[in-house]
């Protein structure tokens, strides 16, 4: 999924990477916790949070974060911007709740990273 | 795969520059009250197939050599330039994105667009297909350069250096409850490792592991240092500090075990899974601590050799 369709999916603003669009996000992932995305994020995913520190950039950066959607119609402040920005890190954000932003990616089919495991399970 | 990637990175490229990054600024242009003939003597001299016609600084049309072609087969050498220049002109603005002059171009099939500032029509440079390639090349260019610079010198540093064991260590401070600065230091070992040309995964194991430990010495101390070594098949993470210390490590490596208040809560952290997920990432972990005085901790993560 490009982030441009998960900007349509969710009514999302862009807050940077307009020149991002076109990226190619294989993944959700959703998370409050640091430690949660740290733990289970995969490379090259999307991460949904409604965390607004600039702990979020430094945790997508250490996990291989593709790109942040911020729920809830949270936004970072410009500093978060900045250093977000300095890493080439795209930013959007939604109005929807976490909930809601989770449930209209995975029907539109971004698998989350629940699926890599099943899959394995699986043979 | 690398061609794909190319390809996303030009057109990346193309909504990152401006059309004034790339266009020719000093431009020849010709004014309105010019004779077809002295017309002739420009586009011969400079060798240019087109030129913009301006007016005291402002653009009011465009002839190209077609148009001039076209007088001569007529025979009308003697009549100023604005009776046959085209008045509707298309321009570009100095500040949108490239793409905009790209797809003008699949649009009108033109050689060129005069390029003017948003607002006052003044004219400030002309652009073409070329301008536009060399402007990609170039920024290209610099993009690549200065990651693969940093890379190329340092990831060579192992076989540059004559010694029997070479080890590279980086110190990292870290201050306590400094949330703005928080991640900082994980950040940079994680630049740093993969400018050695470290592989990706073993990085992002080291990055991790790193970035915990900064965390609880901001979160629980008042400070301390990261200090990371690397040797061809190895990358030790430590972490120490001279804080409250932890009373029991068993119960501190337990998932979901925390003492971090709710003002930590709030910013995303103390889900007591920190110290497991350390664990998890090195392949040799070892915590030691002691009441009121400190703690210290060690991480290591084996490099496949190649
Ligand atoms: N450097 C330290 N100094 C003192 N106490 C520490 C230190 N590191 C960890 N601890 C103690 O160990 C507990 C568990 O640490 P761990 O990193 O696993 O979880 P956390 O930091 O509480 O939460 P999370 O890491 O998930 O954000 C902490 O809550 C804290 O009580
Ligand atoms: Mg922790």
């Amino acid at each position: 999924m490009t982030l441009n369709e998960v900007k349509e999916i969710l009514e999302a603003e862009v807050i940077i990477g307009s020149d991002k669009l076109k990226m190619e996000v294989k993944i959700g992932c959703a998370a409050d916790s640091m430690s949660d995305i740290l733990a289970f994020a995969k490379p090259g995913a999307l991460l949904l949070t409604g965390l607004t520190n600039p702990q979020v950039v430094y945790t997508s950066e250490i996990s291989d974060i593709k790109a942040i959607c911020f729920v809830r119609g949270k936004k970072p402040d410009e500093k978060v911007i900045k250093l977000a920005k300095s890493k080439n890190l795209p930013m959007l954000m939604t109005h929807l709740p976490m909930f809601e932003s989770c449930g209209r990616l995975y029907a539109n089919g971004l698998i989350g990273i629940g699926y890599l495991d099943i899959e394995k399970k699986n043979g | 795969m690398a061609e794909d990637k190319k390809y996303t990175k030009i057109q990346e490229l193309t909504y990152e520059l401006k059309v004034g990054n790339v266009m020719t600024k000093k431009v020849v242009t010709v004014s309105p009250k010019k004779t077809i003939y002295k017309l002739r003597n420009i586009l011969h001299t400079k060798r240019i197939s087109g030129t913009p016609v301006v007016d005291k600084g402002k653009l009011v049309g465009i002839i190209s050599t077609e148009d001039f072609m076209k007088c001569l087969a007529k025979g009308e050498t003697n009549i100023p330039v604005e009776e046959r220049m085209t008045k509707k002109v298309e321009t570009l603005y100095a500040d949108e994105p490239l793409v905009h002059a790209v797809r003008k171009f699949d649009q009108y099939g033109f050689g060129r667009f005069p390029v003017i500032e948003r607002g006052k029509g003044k004219l400030v440079g002309i652009i073409t297909k070329g301008d536009i390639i060399k402007g990609l090349l170039k920024k290209l260019e610099i993009d690549y350069h200065k990651e693969e610079i940093h890379r190329y010198r340092a990831s060579h540093i192992f076989e540059d250096i004559v010694a029997d064991r070479t080890t590279l260590t980086f110190h990292y401070n870290v201050v306590g409850e400094d949330f703005n600065r928080a991640g900082e230091s994980a950040s940079g070992l994680k630049r740093t490792l993969f400018r050695l040309g470290i592989q990706p995964d073993s990085v992002r194991r080291a990055a991790i592991a790193a970035y915990e430990a900064e965390m609880n010495i901001v979160v629980f101390t008042e400070g301390g240092k990261l200090t990371v070594s690397v040797e061809t098949h190895r990358i030790k993470i430590e972490a120490s500090d001279s804080g409250p210390g932890i009373p029991d490590i068993e119960q501190a490596m337990q998932p979901g075990f925390s003492t971090a208040p709710e003002r930590i809560r709030e910013l995303g952290f103390g889900a007591g899974m920190g110290l497991l997920n350390i664990k998890n990432c090195a392949d040799k972990m070892n915590l030691t601590s002691k009441v009121g005085k400190g703690t210290h901790l060690e991480a290591i993560i084996y490099l496949n050799q190649r």
